[in-house]
C-alpha cells in the first residue's frame, strides 16, 4: 500500500456552507476510506449536493476543512480535477451535441482516457451515438453523464443521484458499474435517497439531515438494533381486526397495519410469536404472505431519524 | 484539448439551424437586398456602402446574439459544469469558446466577402486587412457582451433580450442607418455604441484610410468593461 492509499480519499470536518441566511451544511463530518463506496443519504434539501460540490471544488466552504485525495479541492483544483470523475446532478452536455461527440470531447480533456466507444457500449448507448443530447431520455442522459465521469480513469468519483430518472434495468447497470469501480480500487462517493441503492452499494452510509450527520455506519450497523425491537412483517387481506392477535401476543409486542394489507409486529420476535401470528391467520382464514422476520430496514432507520413529514 | 473544445463548439454552431439563419442567411439576404434593391439611398457603387454594414451585422449576430443564446442554453443543460469538472483548465473553457467564435466570424466574412465580390465589390488590400482586424476586435467585444448577457440570466430571458437588442442595434444602432445620417446629438451617442463604432470603423477601413481611432477605442472600452463585469457575474449553471 502506498501512502496515498492509507490516507482517506475524502476527509471533511466541520464543514459549513451558507446561502444567504440559510445554512445548507452545518458542521458536517465525513470520511471516505480509499477504495470504498460511501453513500450520502438524506431527504431533499439535506445538504447532500452542497457537500459534494464543495468536495468537487465548485463551492467554497464557509468554514471547515476539506481534503480530497489529500488536496484542497478549491486551491488545488487544477491538480485535483484530472484525478477525479464527476457526475453532476441532472447530467450536463450541450443541448445539440451528439452523445458520442460529447464523450469524445470529455475524453480529450483526459491524459489517458478509456476508449469512448467501449464505454458507450458498456453503458448501452451505442444505438444513440448520433442522437442529440436534448433528445435522449432522462436515463440515457444520466448514463452519458456517468460515462463522462468515468472516461478519464479517475481514482475517485462523485456521483450525485446517479440513478434518478432511470428505469430498473438501467439502475442495475449503474449498480454493476459502481461495484466494478470498487473492485478496481476506485473510491466512490454517491448521494441518493434510494435506500435500496445505499444498502446494495455502500460500505459506509452517512445519513444527513439539515446539513448535519444524524447517523452513520455500514448498512448492517445502521439496521441492527436491540433484540426487543425486532419486526415481523407479513401481507394479508386489508382491514383485518387485529385486537385478538394483540391479546394473544406476549407482553411488549405490538401489531399494526402499517399500510393497507401490510401488518407489522414489533417487539421481541421469537418462535412463539411467529406461531401465534400464523395461528391467528389460520383462525381468520387468511394466508400470511411474504412473512419476514428481521431487522429494521434502512428506510425505517431513515424515516425515524429524518421524520415523516414531506419536504 | 483546446482544439477539441473549439471544434465541438464550432460544429454545434454550424449545425444549428437558427444560428445559421442568424449568422449567415440574414446577412446574405441583406447584403444582396440592399445592394440590388433601392430600399435606402446610397452612393454608387452601392455594394461599397453595404459591405461594411453587413460585416458589422454579421459580427454582432454571431459574437453577441448567437453566443449569448448558446451560452444561456448551455448553462441550462449543465455543460459548463460538466466541462469545468474535467481536467480542462479554466482558461481553456473560455479559450475554446473564443476560438470557436472567431472561427465562425472568419467563415461569415469569407462567405459574405465572396458574395460581395460577386456583386461587384472591389476592396483594396489594406482595406481588407483592416476589416479583418476590426472583425476580430468586434468579435471579441461583442463576444464579451454576449457572455455578459448569456452567462448571467435565465435561458429564456437571454433568448428574448439577445434578439431584441440585435434588432434595436440593427435598426437604430448605426448599422442600417449610419450615425452620420442621424441628427447630431443622436449621432454622437450612436457612435459610442459598439454597433455604431464597428460599422463606422468598417466603413472607414474599407472606404477610407483606416478605421480611425475613435471606433477602435469605443470597441476596446466596451470589450474591457464587458469582460470585467462578465468575469464577476457569469455562473456555470
Amino acid at each position: 500500500m502506498s501512502a496515498s492509499e492509507t490516507r482517506p480519499a475524502v476527509e471533511v470536518s466541520g464543514l459549513v456552507k451558507r446561502y444567504g441566511s440559510t445554512t445548507a451544511v452545518d458542521g458536517l463530518e465525513l470520511r471516505l476510506a480509499h477504495g470504498k463506496v460511501l453513500a450520502l443519504l438524506g431527504p431533499n434539501g439535506a445538504g447532500k449536493t452542497t457537500t459534494v460540490e464543495v468536495c468537487e471544488g465548485f463551492l467554497r466552504p464557509d468554514a471547515g476543512r476539506v481534503r480530497v485525495l489529500g488536496l484542497d479541492p478549491h486551491a488545488d483544483s487544477g491538480e485535483l480535477r484530472p484525478r477525479i470523475g464527476v457526475m453532476p446532478q441532472g447530467g450536463g452536455a450541450y443541448p445539440g451535441v451528439r452523445a458520442g461527440e460529447m464523450l469524445k470531447l470529455v475524453a480529450s480533456c483526459a491524459a489517458n482516457p478509456l476508449k469512448p466507444d467501449w464505454l458507450l457500449d458498456v453503458l448501452g448507448l451505442t444505438n444513440v451515438l448520433k442522437t442529440p443530447y436534448k433528445r435522449l431520455s432522462g436515463g440515457q442522459q444520466q448514463r452519458l453523464s456517468l460515462a463522462c465521469a468515468l472516461v478519464g480513469r479517475p481514482e475517485l468519483v462523485f456521483l450525485d443521484e446517479p440513478t434518478s430518472g432511470m428505469d430498473p434495468q438501467a439502475r442495475r447497470l449503474v449498480w454493476d458499474m459502481v461495484a466494478a469501480l470498487r473492485a478496481d480500487g476506485v473510491s466512490v462517493l454517491l448521494t441518493t435517497h434510494l435506500m435500496e441503492e445505499a444498502e446494495t452499494l455502500a460500505d459506509h452510509v452517512v445519513i444527513v439531515d439539515h446539513g448535519r450527520v444524524v447517523a452513520e455506519g455500514s448498512p448492517a450497523q445502521l439496521t441492527t438494533e436491540d433484540p426487543d425491537c425486532q419486526q415481523l412483517r407479513f401481507k394479508a387481506r386489508a382491514g383485518l381486526d387485529t385486537s385478538l392477535l394483540t391479546a394473544a401476543l406476549p407482553e411488549g409486542c405490538h401489531v399494526a397495519e402499517a399500510a393497507s394489507g401490510t401488518y407489522i409486529v414489533t417487539g421481541r420476535v421469537d418462535p412463539q410469536v411467529v406461531s401465534t401470528v400464523t395461528a391467528w391467520c389460520a383462525q381468520q382464514g387468511v394466508l400470511a404472505e411474504e412473512l419476514h422476520v428481521g431487522r429494521r430496514s434502512l428506510e425505517d432507520v431513515f424515516l425515524e431519524l429524518t421524520g415523516r413529514e414531506l419536504r | 484539448m483546446l482544439l477539441a473544445h473549439a471544434r465541438t463548439e464550432t460544429r454545434l454552431t454550424l449545425r444549428n439551424g437558427e444560428q445559421i439563419l442568424l449568422t449567415l442567411l440574414i446577412p446574405i439576404a441583406l447584403l444582396a437586398g440592399f445592394t440590388l434593391i433601392d430600399i435606402i439611398s446610397l452612393p454608387e457603387p452601392r455594394v461599397d456602402s453595404v459591405v461594411p454594414r453587413i460585416f458589422a451585422l454579421a459580427v454582432m449576430s454571431s459574437a453577441f446574439t448567437g453566443q449569448a443564446i448558446a451560452l444561456g442554453f448551455d448553462r441550462r443543460y449543465g455543460v459548463l459544469k460538466r466541462l469545468a469538472a474535467t481536467a480542462l483548465p479554466r482558461w481553456m473553457l473560455v479559450g475554446g469558446r473564443v476560438l470557436a467564435g472567431l472561427t465562425v466570424v472568419a467563415i461569415q466574412l469569407v462567405v459574405l466577402g465572396v458574395l460581395a465580390i460577386a456583386l461587384g465589390w472591389s476592396p483594396s488590400l489594406p482595406g481588407v486587412l483592416w476589416s479583418i482586424a476590426l472583425g476580430v476586435l468586434g468579435a471579441l467585444t461583442f463576444g464579451a457582451l454576449g457572455v455578459l448577457l448569456g452567462g448571467t440570466l435565465r435561458a429564456e430571458l437571454v433568448l428574448a433580450l439577445a434578439n431584441i437588442i440585435w434588432f434595436v442595434l440593427l435598426l437604430a444602432g448605426g448599422i442600417i442607418v449610419r450615425a452620420e445620417s442621424m441628427p447630431s446629438g443622436v449621432a454622437t451617442i450612436v457612435e459610442l455604441l459598439p454597433s455604431g463604432a464597428l460599422t463606422e470603423g468598417m466603413h472607414q477601413a474599407l472606404n477610407g484610410a483606416g478605421p480611425g481611432w475613435q471606433p477602435v477605442l469605443v470597441l476596446v472600452v466596451w470589450g474591457v468593461l464587458a469582460s470585467v463585469v462578465a468575469g464577476r457575474t457569469t455562473r456555470l449553471t
